[in-house]
């Protein structure tokens, strides 16, 4: 046997988690397609993280892309997870928002653009709160108004995860692929414990929170589309498959009345456990699409 | 929150390329460095951690002791340790001298 052949699959791939997020995006695209849209270089930065004593960064910590993917138009918008928690403020908000409404706009002259939001964020940056809260407003109303026309792909890589106010900008997207290490949620799990207390949702136990968070529990709940593995290669090809799929007849988030009665169905008199929840979900699915 | 600048007046070597390196994470930094406008070298600072002039001082005096590019180098800080600051500066100028 020779050697090459031992190393394992793990050891040779190209992780996608360990690289920062515009790396992550521009990893996503046909080589030398692509370029960046109000890039470092023009210095968009966050008016009010300096008058806080906080150090901007020349992007805001939101990279958008625009090239071709499998050959189709797409634009990557990817947040940075090591700035500020990935957080979204007003500019990088704006360039998010602007970014998808380019390609609704471009979608609806004839050319399908998709679009690819690398999420790695805990929601709203608390230093620009209500701007904050606007711009996931205005992201939302974009992904809707995109989704119609071609597909809205969320990827979560981890492992910041993606938290708040972005989580539903996840939940009303076409698509949404995780790794493991994701984890995908409306409140983080210490604002659960700050909130209900430490026997409600213990924020250190981190067995319990990717059990319930965690990539593989979003996609066996059927709240996630696919689960990948931290691989770049891989996640191309994943992401590559969702840009060309067809459109949804359906959405997710239009299910509200599948949702709310698989959550009237459920015994809480104990403590449910993630596996039996997974199972008693995936049995439930008539009437669903997945 | 402090703003610090340099001047490096006899880096005259001319630049075409540009680098964007690093993210503004704990401990961390992001550089923009580009072909200066005018002449020599001239760096700013935006660092989150005051009271560090001398060090910058120190870490940029070495760094053009060696390098004499005229670049305008811009940098967000979150508390770089100096060490962070030459590797970020060389990764920086690696890019730009491909």
């Amino acid at each position: 046997m020779n050697q090459t052949s031992t190393i394992p699959d793990f050891v040779s791939r190209k992780s996608f988690i360990e690289v920062d997020g515009r790396k992550r995006a521009q990893s996503l695209f046909d080589e030398g397609t692509w370029k960046e849209l109000v890039g470092p270089f023009d210095r968009m930065e966050s008016p009010w993280l300096p008058l806080q004593g906080v150090a901007p960064q020349f992007d805001d910590g939101c990279i958008v892309i625009k090239g071709k993917i499998g050959g189709m138009a797409a634009v990557a918008i990817a947040l940075e997870g090591a700035f500020q928690g990935g957080s979204i403020g007003e500019v990088s908000g704006a360039k998010m928002a602007a970014a998808l409404d380019l390609a609704t706009k471009d979608s609806v002259a004839g050319k399908r653009t998709a679009a690819i939001l690398l999420l790695e964020t805990g929601g709203v940056r608390l230093q620009e709160a209500n701007l904050g809260l606007a711009a996931v407003a205005e992201v939302i109303s974009s992904v809707l108004a995109l989704r119609p026309h071609a597909p809205v792909i969320t990827l979560i890589a981890g492992t910041v995860g993606c938290f708040g106010g972005m989580s539903l900008a996840a939940g009303v997207s076409s698509y949404v692929v995780m790794t493991r290490e994701a984890r995908l949620g409306l409140n983080g799990p210490e604002v659960i414990e700050q909130e209900s207390g430490i026997d409600e949702f213990d924020s250190s136990d981190r067995a319990l929170i990717w059990a319930i968070h965690g990539g593989e529990q979003r996609v066996g709940m059927g709240l996630a589309d696919a689960l990948v593995e931290d691989d770049a290669e891989k996640i191309k090809a994943t992401i590559r498959e969702y840009v060309q799929a067809d459109l949804l007849p359906e959405y997710r988030s239009q299910q509200v009345e599948l949702y709310r009665d698989r959550i009237t169905a459920l015994d809480t008199s104990a403590q449910i456990d993630p596996i039996s929840l997974r199972r008693e979900w995936n049995n439930t699915t008539t009437g669903g699409l997945r | 929150m402090e703003q610090i600048e340099f001047d490096y007046p006899a880096a005259k070597r001319r630049i075409t390329k540009k680098a964007h390196i690093g993210v503004v994470g704990s401990g961390d930094m992001e550089v923009l460095m580009e072909p200066a406008q005018s002449e020599g070298a001239h760096v700013s600072i935006t660092t989150s951690v005051d009271g560090f002039q001398r060090s910058w001082k120190a870490v940029f005096d070495r760094f053009f002791s060696k390098f004499d590019g005229a670049v305008r180098i811009r940098i967000n800080d979150a508390g770089a340790t100096p060490g962070s600051v030459m590797l970020r500066l060389e990764q920086a100028v690696e890019v730009i001298s491909q």
